[in-house]
């Protein structure tokens, strides 16, 4: 499984960013291979529109079958997510990566 | 003569003195009153009249015809709000961040994003004796107010152009949809208040005047509450106050039923026949 986090860093130890549009980095970890890629969002936060279905469109494009967010995306990004058919969990704020991934392997965050 | 009444904060009395302004004016001129505050109109609260015609009003968004379709993704690189996306297999079209500048469907080379009217919202023409009244009001849930400001005001261009006076209610603060009624106004009225909430963002609305380039004064409302810094503030950048509104529990009355305040209350109709003398003597200025 291909899981995409939305952070404020590169690494496992990066905090969490609870926004989706926003968020300044993306972080995907393939399950199968153990290959770790970060993606840099930052050129998103200065679109004035649009931000949410970007970087969802980012994330299709980066294959992620999951995302573990924060807040959860917005009704734009939404429509993108549910189209590449990729699956959100969120309540993943105030927490590194790594504690981001344990809560989500152990099943403590919520689907939406 | 093209007068548009604005404030950077809300609640500081635009309708009051656009309704009673026009009404005013129309007793010796004739006179359109356009409510552009399309996202909450309120003027009609004030002025009634015969409903003369009423107008559903459509933007234009592209919709994706997949058959011709070669996902090239012109679309997307040319739409600067990214309202059009291609994801996969597919181009997905977001009509509420269009901005309908036609770019991703003129610019299509297999003509896979015809423009389809969506209704907006909607435009009623009232007639008050020698006072034309137009109010647009934006659907629930459009995100864009612009489109129909622009409809609207070239509406009024076109139906009252040869009006002596066209009155345009701004809607409230300093971004796009005031931009749009104040830019080719030849004089802003900003409305504000002595309170430190007035004065703060009466500098932001002189600011965005400046930078349009408009012609503008000031009315303070409510005058006598608060303190002097809107008239320092004034006198400092050397912008006209034209006149002032007091602070009276008489008018709170007569605009919590609907009433107009001039015909009973001589202060409001002095402060209305100064600001007619004031738009009377920018006019020959700008002629001169």
């Amino acid at each position: 499984m291909k899981i995409a986090f939305t952070t404020k860093g590169k690494d496992w130890d990066a905090e969490m960013d609870p926004r989706f549009g926003r968020t300044e980095y993306l972080f995907i970890y393939d399950e199968q291979s153990g290959e770790e890629t970060s993606l840099d969002n930052r050129e998103v936060q200065s679109e004035a529109h649009g931000a949410g279905p970007k970087t969802a469109q980012k994330l299709a494009e980066a294959g992620a079958q999951v995302l573990i967010t924060g807040n959860g995306p917005g009704g734009n990004a939404a429509s993108v997510i549910q189209a590449a058919g990729i699956t959100v969990y969120i309540g993943a704020s105030s927490m590194s990566v790594k504690e981001a991934y344990q809560a989500y392997t152990s099943g403590k965050l919520s689907k939406q | 003569m093209k007068i548009a009444i604005a404030s950077g904060k809300g609640g500081t009395g635009k309708t009051t003195l656009s309704t009673n302004l026009a009404v005013y004016l129309s007793e010796s001129a004739r006179v359109a009153l356009g409510d552009l505050d399309v996202e909450e109109p309120n003027s009609g609260l004030y002025v009634q009249g015969e409903e003369i015609e009423r107008h559903d009003k459509f933007k234009y968004v592209p919709r994706w015809n997949p058959a011709q379709c070669d996902l090239c993704g012109t679309c997307q690189l040319v739409c600067n709000f990214n309202a059009v996306l291609k994801l996969g297999q597919q181009i997905m079209v977001f009509p509420e961040l269009c901005h309908g500048c036609y770019a991703c469907s003129e610019l299509c080379p297999t003509g896979s994003l015809p423009m389809i009217p969506q209704k907006m919202g909607e435009l009623t023409v009232f007639r008050r004796g020698p006072l034309d009244f137009v109010e647009s009001q934006l659907n629930i849930g459009e995100e864009q107010a612009v489109p129909l400001i622009k409809q609207t005001l070239k509406q009024m261009n076109g139906s009252f152009g040869d009006r002596e006076y066209l009155i345009y209610d701004s809607p409230p603060g300093t971004s796009c949809p005031v931009i749009e009624v104040t830019k080719e106004a030849d004089l802003v009225i900003l409305v504000t208040e002595p309170t430190p909430f007035g004065l703060h963002d009466l500098k932001l609305a002189v600011e965005t005047m400046r930078e349009l380039g408009v012609e503008f004064g000031v009315v303070i409302n409510r005058h006598g509450l608060g303190d002097d810094r809107v008239e320092r503030y004034c006198a400092e950048q050397s912008i006209d106050i034209i006149t002032t509104i007091p602070n009276h529990r008489k008018i709170a009355e007569l605009y919590s039923r609907g009433e107009l305040l001039y015909p009973s209350i001589p202060e409001v109709k002095n402060a209305l026949e100064k600001i007619r003398l004031y738009i009377l003597e920018r006019r020959k200025e700008s002629r001169s």
